[in-house]
């Protein structure tokens, strides 16, 4: 379906003047220019007041010593300059090294996680290509986790990683005999476990779902054809269905690194405002350092180094993607 | 197939969008008008003054054995002020856990309620927002002056000489719960001195029934801070020194804290899972039901353990036991505070409910409600406690209690000691060894994230 915007209206020559002698406004609006910016307006001004406006506030907030005492009144906070980003990136000293601890911490967690997601997406889409007997319920099956309010599912795993009566333990230690000691799940060093099987659990049926619609928009034509070559299942997989993916995997990686990269509701639910030191991920670490401590100036120093991280995450993926595209235009 | 949109009303809907949003970023940059309330512009009027026919808000903090447990408690007092004064109460139970962020939000956005609870220990910090309402000497004279209130709870209203921003509600004191039936079991007396209380909770401590000496909870931040003031104390150590410096890895607070960590480490005497308790609700379920002999908590914890089973007759209360050539401190002086937004429009209103609620006889209901001490002068605990066990009570706020350090910089050490103490608790749990290097090294990383000022 095309929608196809009015035609230019018939400008009035400048200065022409109407048959009651005066300019006629409505004609001196060039309407056909102006209705794309008017519609566009609203987007722009919404992403101002939800995105804009708080990010620069907050890179405003990185150059002063905000801290309760001027809290109710930002303006009379002393200028800080590049302190509280001094602080931060100092890896000598306790806080500067625990930021680094924090950002290596966040980086293998979000890698571990976005790669066995795709991993679990990518495997179960192709085995749920081919018809069979159940198929749409598997699929349904499979997305809930994704469908399920983020903290009730997380809260959840939250009772089963209990130590004395959680299900995982009960499980690992009574039923199969795995363990001779009960394990802690989430304190101590098993608590990046914890954090990473929820983080999956929550992220693949969106890697599902995304390479499933992908799968099914190839034409079975190219699968025949292959096969007819002599192509076995395997290359089929590497030269068709991977390769034709690849722009959609592309912005699907991308999605899922920043989305875990920056998660704070599995590691704040599971563990509260103190992790455990295996899973101090960065969004809590800065939420630690802002709002635990009220030293806000530090915290938001914090966070504009993430959001440049992510920034260079970004603009390296565009470099690459611009490749992809050129390949497979 | 093509549609041909007529021209009119693509260029409606374009302006009716645009001013749509401009409708509503207006209404999202409006702000309320809020008259700032001065110290000198606020006086309590009589009943029926200015303020009746006002309604406003009243977050109460969760004093009780739950939330529905303080609605219970503080709805009929509310009607009953409601009816005298003709002002509406709205009343919203915070847990403790939500109130610190919750009341800085409020500080941050000028949005919040009228009357608010704080937990004693943040009086000063909340203070040095100055979103507070500022009672000096004038605006006390509304309430009977400061000797309204007993010395001991005055000094945690706030720094010393500035006019205090919130006012002394309910008083609370540290002391050590033992189970008698498992005491007396062992052939035990309640421990006098710290190895005394090893010794007896080594001997009750049976690991394979699930059975341990102590219960603690070690993954609650405000109570390890707690902790780790009161053990430091015995010690001779203090975590701010006399310039209100943090002085964290002092060597009595580092032997403050390695005393209540090897509890859990090298004394064995904890349950490992207690561990992972982050809101102190494992710990009192512990000692309620057996599975621990002593518990160490404040004086509301005979509600909280009536709640889990267990009344007061079941267990005996002491002072928590020094080392033997420590300093005898079993307490500071904990409670809760009431405070006034400083830009609430019910001022007149406001203070008529914390003179309604600081009033003796409300003092004297509420107290005894919540199982605290009426900070009060003249009042004395009249909670349901055999009468020893309030003789106690008095005995450690009188002669073992310290005031904690009125600091504005008290809520980043119980965020960073709190914090570094619980998670040595989980190292000791794990199995990890922790020793006076680890617990000096963890104490010296959250100094260092103190605020310099």
């Amino acid at each position: 379906m095309t929608v196809t915007l009015p035609d230019q209206p018939a400008k009035t020559p400048a200065g022409q003047l109407d048959d009651a002698g005066k300019p006629p406004w409505r004609d001196r609006i060039n309407w056909a220019r102006l209705t794309p910016y008017l519609l566009i307006v609203p987007a722009v001004l919404m992403e101002l007041l939800v995105h804009v406006i708080p990010m620069v506030v907050g890179i405003f907030i990185s150059f002063i010593k905000l801290t309760q005492v001027y809290i109710t009144n930002w303006s009379s906070a002393p200028w800080a300059g590049l302190d509280n980003y001094g602080v931060a990136l100092r890896f000598g000293n306790s806080q500067g090294k625990a930021l680094l601890q924090s950002f290596g911490l966040s980086l293998a967690f979000a890698v571990l996680c976005v790669g066995i997601s795709f991993l679990f997406g990518m495997a179960t889409s192709l085995v749920l290509q081919r018809k069979f007997r159940g198929r749409g319920l598997l699929r349904t099956l499979f997305l809930i986790p994704y469908a399920l309010p983020a903290y009730a599912g997380i809260i959840t795993w939250k009772f089963m990683f209990q130590r004395d009566n959680g299900l995982i333990n009960e499980l690992l230690t009574n039923d199969l005999h795995l363990t001779g000691d009960r394990p802690f799940w989430l304190i101590g060093g098993n608590a990046f476990v914890a954090v990473l099987v929820v983080s999956i659990w929550q992220q693949w049926p969106f890697a599902f779902l995304m390479t499933m619609a992908g799968m099914q928009s190839i034409p079975d034509d190219l699968y025949e054809a292959a096969a007819i070559d002599g192509a076995s299942v395997w290359q089929q997989i590497r030269y068709i269905t991977l390769g034709i993916m690849t722009p959609i995997n592309s912005v699907l990686l991308l999605l899922l690194f920043l989305w875990t990269f920056r998660e704070f509701n599995t590691p704040f639910v599971l563990f509260g405002a103190v992790p455990p030191k295996s899973a101090d991920l960065l969004t809590v670490h800065i939420y630690n350092s802002s709002f635990i401590t009220w030293n806000f100036g530090f915290g938001s120093a914090m966070s504009v180094l993430l959001m440049l991280f992510l920034i260079v995450v970004s603009a390296l993926w565009a470099l690459w993607n611009r490749r992809v595209n050129r390949r497979y235009a | 197939m093509k549609i041909r949109t007529p021209r009119s009303t693509v260029r409606g809907l374009a302006v009716t969008a645009s001013a749509v949003a401009l409708l509503a970023l207006a209404a999202c940059s409006g702000s309320s008008d809020n008259g700032a309330a001065s110290s000198s512009a606020g006086s309590v009027s009589g009943s029926g003054g200015s303020g009746a026919g006002a309604t406003i808000t009243y977050w109460a903090s969760n004093q009780g054995s739950s939330l529905d447990n303080d609605k219970k408690v503080l709805q009929p007092e509310i009607d009953k002020f409601t009816q005298q004064t003709g002002i509406k109460v709205n009343l919203e139970v915070v847990p403790w856990s939500d109130l610190t962020n919750n009341t800085l939000s409020a500080a941050v956005s000028g949005q919040g309620p009228d009357v608010l609870n704080i937990g004693n220990t943040n009086a000063a910090t909340f203070q040095s927002t100055g979103a507070f309402y500022p009672f000096d000497d004038a605006a006390l004279q509304q309430f009977g002056g400061k000797q309204h209130w007993v010395d001991s709870a005055f000094a945690t209203a706030g720094v010393a000489g500035q006019p205090v921003t919130s006012l002394p509600l309910y008083s609370q004191v540290y002391a050590l719960y033992y189970n008698k039936k498992m005491f007396a079991a062992a052939g035990l007396q309640p421990p006098k001195t710290w190895a005394e209380l090893v010794s007896a909770a080594q001997k009750l401590t049976d690991a394979s029934k699930g059975v341990y000496g102590v219960a603690i909870p070690g993954g609650t931040v405000n109570v390890s801070m707690h902790y780790s003031f009161i053990f430091g104390s015995q010690n001779g150590g203090a975590p701010f020194d006399a310039k209100g410096q943090p002085t964290f890895t002092s060597d009595g607070m580092v032997e403050g804290v390695q005393q209540y960590v090897d509890l859990m480490g090298k004394d064995k005497v904890v349950n490992p899972s207690l561990a992972q308790d982050s809101d102190n609700s494992q710990a009192p379920a512990a000692f309620a039901q057996g599975k621990a002999a002593m518990y160490m908590t404040q004086t509301s914890g005979i509600n909280v353990l009536r709640q889990n089973g267990m009344d007061p007759d079941a267990y005996g209360i002491v002072p928590i036991p020094a080392p033997a050539d420590g300093t005898k401190i079993s307490s500071f002086v904990a409670g809760t505070n009431i405070s006034v937004f400083k830009n609430t429009k019910n001022l007149d209103a406001s203070l008529q409910f914390v003179k309604f609620m600081t009033s003796d006889a409300e003092q004297a209901i509420l107290n005894k409600s919540y199982t605290t001490i009426p900070p009060v002068a003249g009042l004395k605990a009249s909670f349901d406690a055999a009468p020893e066990q309030l003789s106690v009570w008095s005995d450690i706020l009188n002669n073992y209690s310290k005031p904690l350090p009125l600091v504005s910089s008290v809520q980043a050490f119980q965020a960073n000691v709190g914090g570094a103490v619980v998670r040595l608790i989980a190292q000791a749990a794990t199995g990890n060894q922790v020793d006076s290097d680890t617990v000096k090294s963890a104490l010296s990383d959250a100094q260092q994230k103190m605020p310099t000022s």
